[in-house]
C-alpha cells in the first residue's frame, strides 16, 4: 500500500532520487513527515505546488492521496 | 482550426515541421514562426531540460488552444524538447498561420512568452564545476504580464 512521490527539478537533488515511495494514504501533515527538513522547507513554499495524479492542487493542505496515487512535488519551473 | 503540439526527447529540424504546417494550410495570408535555440555561452557546455510526463504536454496543449481562442488563426504548431541539448541545437518552435499577419505575429509572441514563464519545465546548465539550475527570471514573469 504505497503513494508514489515524484521529485521533479532540483528537489529530486535534495531528495536523493527522481521518485520515493510512501506508504499509503498521505495526507499534507504525513507528507512533511515523510521527507527530510530541507524539502519540507521547501514544499512549504507557496510557489511549490503539488499535483496528485496530473492535478494541481488549488491548496497543497488538501492533500489526500489513496494508495497508488502519484504525488508530484513541483518547484517554480525556470522556462522553456 | 488545426493544433500540432509535440514534446521530443530527441534533437529535431524545425524546417521537417514548419514545411508539412505551412502546406497543410493552403489559402492562409501569413505564417510567422519563432525557432529558439540553445544560446552560445563559453561556460555552458551544455542545457538540460526536464519535464514532468503527466503536466507538461498536456500543458502544452492548453496553451496552443488559449492561442487558437484568442487569435484568428488557421492554425497553430508547437515543438518542445526535453532532454540534455548543446549549443545551436533548437529548443523551441512555434509557428501560426493565418488570414493576415498580426494575428499569426502576435499568437507566437503570446505562445513563446507563456512557454518561457508559465510551462512545466524545469532547466540546469552544465559548467566546469557541475549542473547548476536555473532559477525563474523576473524578465519571463514581466512578459507575461503583457498578455494580461
Amino acid at each position: 500500500m504505497a503513494v508514489k512521490l515524484v521529485f521533479l527539478g532540483r528537489l529530486a537533488d535534495l531528495a536523493g532520487a527522481d521518485e520515493r515511495d510512501v506508504p499509503a494514504p498521505l495526507d499534507w501533515q504525513g507528507l512533511l513527515g515523510q521527507i527530510e527538513a530541507p524539502l519540507a522547507e521547501e514544499l512549504r513554499k507557496d510557489r511549490t505546488r503539488i499535483a496528485v495524479d496530473g492535478t494541481l492542487l488549488a491548496d497543497k493542505a488538501q492533500l489526500n492521496a489513496a494508495d497508488g496515487a502519484e504525488v508530484a512535488l513541483l518547484p517554480p519551473v525556470s522556462g522553456g | 482550426m488545426a493544433r500540432t503540439v509535440h514534446l521530443l526527447t530527441e534533437p529535431f529540424n524545425p524546417g521537417a515541421y514548419v514545411g508539412p504546417f505551412t502546406n497543410a494550410h493552403p489559402g492562409l495570408g501569413g505564417v510567422c514562426t519563432f525557432v529558439g535555440e540553445v544560446r552560445g555561452d563559453a561556460e555552458v557546455e551544455a542545457l538540460e531540460l526536464l519535464h514532468y510526463d503527466r503536466l507538461t504536454l498536456k500543458g502544452m496543449e492548453e496553451l496552443a488552444d488559449q492561442a487558437l481562442q484568442r487569435f484568428d488563426l488557421m492554425g497553430i504548431l508547437v515543438v518542445h524538447r526535453s532532454g540534455v541539448m548543446h549549443v545551436g541545437e533548437p529548443i523551441v518552435l512555434v509557428s501560426a498561420a493565418a488570414k493576415h499577419r498580426r494575428d499569426a505575429i502576435d499568437a507566437v509572441d503570446f505562445t513563446m512568452d507563456h512557454l518561457k514563464s508559465d510551462s512545466w519545465f524545469w532547466k540546469r546548465e552544465k559548467r566546469s564545476d557541475g549542473w547548476h539550475w536555473i532559477e525563474p527570471r523576473a524578465r519571463d514573469h514581466a512578459d507575461l504580464a503583457r498578455w494580461g
